[in-house]
């Protein structure tokens, strides 16, 4: 008998944060297989934190990302001082949450305007755009290094900062330092409005995900630098509790790990988890104008839909920055005491791409025993292969290049940051 | 048509991104390079590739799998100009602590499969495999010597990027010696200046992101740590970091594993 076979190959999928590949099969029309295989060459940072000192980590783990830094310095710096039961002053905690803010704002710029906005506008690149619609990009470039200058300003630098330690910084920003960013922000907020306004412009594909949404959670404000951690399936747990609900299994094709809800499944972290999850924790200007985003709603189960979330995210972490700002005293010290002592300590902060936890065990010494880091983009990865069987199956009357395509454009919904989650992509699809 | 523009092209290995990412990151001069240059294949940030050979590469990321190793030498074959950027391009990076132990060993904390990793022994840096036209330090690099190393080479002209220490542009910034004034630990007078003295200005010592500059005392340096109450483990984790396999750094290391790291 012979199978009618449909191949198609992509090598290095591009506009994402590392180096992957995807696999379909298409046997006789009927889709029989789909792998992600991640072959960014693995790096081993679990294994060398080993024997490191308990004040190292949130300097060496940085280095895992280079776009999302600081949510490995607030992860680590979290689970470390949770083992040795120091606590951070109030203005500490703003000052990391305004750093923190200003990784999403560069992040998200990042990926809204130069990953993921060409696949809706039909360019290759950002810089492309800028041949038509120069003063767009002049924009976003502008609006991105609002997020970076931040970074700058309270991180020392916007790659891999270097003045966040254990118990808070190594010096805290003047108020006269932080003051000129009042006005930068207040068009940035604006800036980020007009970016939801166009992104909900865009022709969304058709995709509804049924995935469990987790997302941390905090009744105070939208959850980033801490809270439990929740899904609109009824989960609810202390961070110290992930691991007793969520477990990594490691596969052949990939050099990440995956990540599974412990007899639950599949599970979603990011812009969609978080958006839907704390609506209603959202600042008041992002509630506005997600309210008036075409197509949106108060849930947001469409992937595609992540730009416009994302745009929304945006002008609230552009409002919490001006917030905080705008009522920031120096603090008395740049950081709080934290004196090792034996014990296990977890973290979990919500990085752009979502929930990332860290855990330490260190001893008395403060040498640290073992380490677990879970970054979102490999938690995603069997969300990422359920949605793209969907779109396969839903889209074979496609020809190979637009149903490539559309594959390549599904996988940069979530913006994932391949470097991060090997702890992804050239693309094949395989019809027989 | 305009003459043809110098074809840039943007490669990635074992790495974090931040290098390449600090390209992304000259937003005041991101559309100026990009006017400058065909941005030929940079997959990061465009889904368009133009085939090579390409005048400049720029070269992010360590060797660290077969793959890799083999991937680099077709790298220099399609290039004119290969610079390496960044500390993992440079000296091996952050994962070049796999060097100093049996990295079946590490893949086994890691994975639950060890099996299924396919990885060299080592993280070497690219001159390990290829000639290499420029090494830009850092982790990550800074932004406008990144711009220099780019319009030296458009305009065929030695990149003027200097390797002192770290001390002089520290002095030049107008700080306080964190060292002698507050007896912080600091790799400022063995590491190569570039990124502008950030740490120290933060009140916090240098930790050797840019790895060693020319002609480094460290033997010397590693005595006043003693001095000043680090113990030798303490010294090793600092040589140890993001340049571990950088020679300077490594003998450093090595050094006060044996105990005979001081004067």
């Amino acid at each position: 008998m012979t199978h009618q076979v449909r191949d198609l190959t992509v090598e290095g999928l591009a506009r994402v944060e590392g180096e992957g590949a995807m696999h379909v099969v298409v046997t006789d029309g009927v889709l029989t297989d789909v792998k992600l295989r991640i072959y960014e060459p693995p790096r081993f940072f679990e294994a060398f934190l080993r024997g490191r000192a308990y004040t190292e980590p949130p300097d060496i783990t940085a280095r895992i990302c280079g776009i999302c830094p600081v949510a490995y310095q607030m992860s680590a710096c979290q689970a470390i001082e949770q083992a040795c039961g120091a606590v951070v002053d109030p203005q500490l905690r703003a000052l990391r949450r305004l750093l923190y803010c200003g990784e999403w704002i560069e992040s998200h710029v990042l990926h809204i305007y130069f990953l993921h906005a060409p696949d809706f506008l039909g360019v290759g690149s950002a810089l492309e755009l800028a041949q038509d619609h120069r003063e767009l990009v002049e924009k976003a470039l502008k609006l991105k290094k609002i997020g970076n200058d931040i970074m700058e300003a309270v991180g020392g630098r916007a790659i891999h900062p270097i003045n966040v330690r254990l118990g808070g910084f190594y010096r805290a920003p003047t108020r006269r330092e932080l003051q000129p960013f009042v006005e930068r922000l207040r068009w940035a907020r604006d800036a980020s409005l007009e970016t939801v306004e166009l992104v909900s412009t865009f022709d969304f594909p058709e995709l509804e995900i049924d995935h469990e949404l987790v997302a941390l959670h905090n009744p105070d404000e939208y959850a980033i630098t801490e809270g439990r951690i929740v899904s609109d399936g009824g989960l609810d747990i202390e961070v110290a509790e992930f691991l007793e609900h969520f477990a990594e299994e490691h596969v052949e094709r990939s050099t990440s790990l995956h990540g599974r809800m412990i007899e639950r499944g599949r599970y979603l972290v990011g812009p969609l988890a978080r958006y839907s999850l704390n609506y209603e924790q959202l600042p008041q200007v992002a509630r506005e104008s997600a309210e008036a985003a075409k197509g949106l709603g108060r849930v947001c189960r469409n992937p595609f839909r992540s730009i416009q979330v994302r745009a929304v995210e945006t002008v609230a972490a552009c409002d919490e920055a001006l917030r905080i700002i705008e009522g920031y005293t120096e603090p008395e010290r740049p950081a709080v005491s934290v004196v090792a002592r034996a014990g296990t300590g977890h973290g979990a902060t919500e990085a752009p791409r979502g929930l990332l936890y860290h855990r330490y065990s260190i001893d008395h010494d403060g040498i640290i025993e073992s380490a677990d880091i879970i970054p979102p983009t490999a938690q995603n990865q069997d969300a990422i292969e359920s949605d793209l069987r969907k779109l396969v199956e839903a889209n074979l009357e496609l020809s190979d290049h637009d149903l490539q395509h559309l594959c390549e454009q599904s996988i940069r919904n979530y913006d994932p940051c391949i470097s991060c989650s090997t702890h992804f992509l050239d693309l094949t699809v395989e019809r027989r | 048509m305009a003459a043809a523009l110098p074809k840039l092209a943007v490669w990635k290995f074992a790495s974090c991104d931040g290098c390449q990412l600090s390209l992304l990151d000259c937003e005041d001069e991101l559309l100026a390079v990009a006017g400058a240059v065909q941005v030929a294949n940079f997959t990061e940030a465009s889904s368009t590739v133009i085939e090579g050979p390409y005048d400049v590469s720029l070269v992010e990321g360590s060797v660290t799998t077969p793959h890799d190793a083999e991937r680099i030498q077709e790298v220099r074959r399609v290039s004119r100009y290969l610079v390496s950027i960044g500390a993992c391009a440079t000296a091996g990076g952050i994962q070049a602590l796999r060097n100093f132990t049996a990295v079946d060993e590490l893949a086994s904390v890691v994975y639950a499969h060890p099996e299924y990793i396919s990885t060299l022994e080592t993280s070497t840096p690219i001159s390990a495999h290829v000639p290499v036209d420029f090494e830009l330090r850092g982790c990550p690099v800074d932004r406008s010597q990144l711009l220099e190393v780019l319009s030296a080479l458009l305009r065929k002209r030695k990149p003027d990027i200097r390797a002192s220490s770290v001390c002089l542009q520290c002095k030049r910034r107008g700080n306080v010696c964190v060292m002698v004034a507050h007896g912080t630990a600091c790799l400022g007078p063995v590491t190569q200046a570039g990124c502008g003295a950030i740490c120290p200005s933060f009140e916090r010592g240098c930790y050797g992101c840019f790895g060693p500059m020319e002609t480094p005392n460290t033997v010397s340096l590693s005595s006043a740590l003693h001095a000043g109450g680090l113990d030798d483990a303490h010294v090793m984790r600092l040589f140890r970091t993001f340049n571990a396999t950088a020679p300077a750094f490594e003998a450093a290391s090595r050094a006060q594993e044996k105990g005979d790291g001081r004067l």
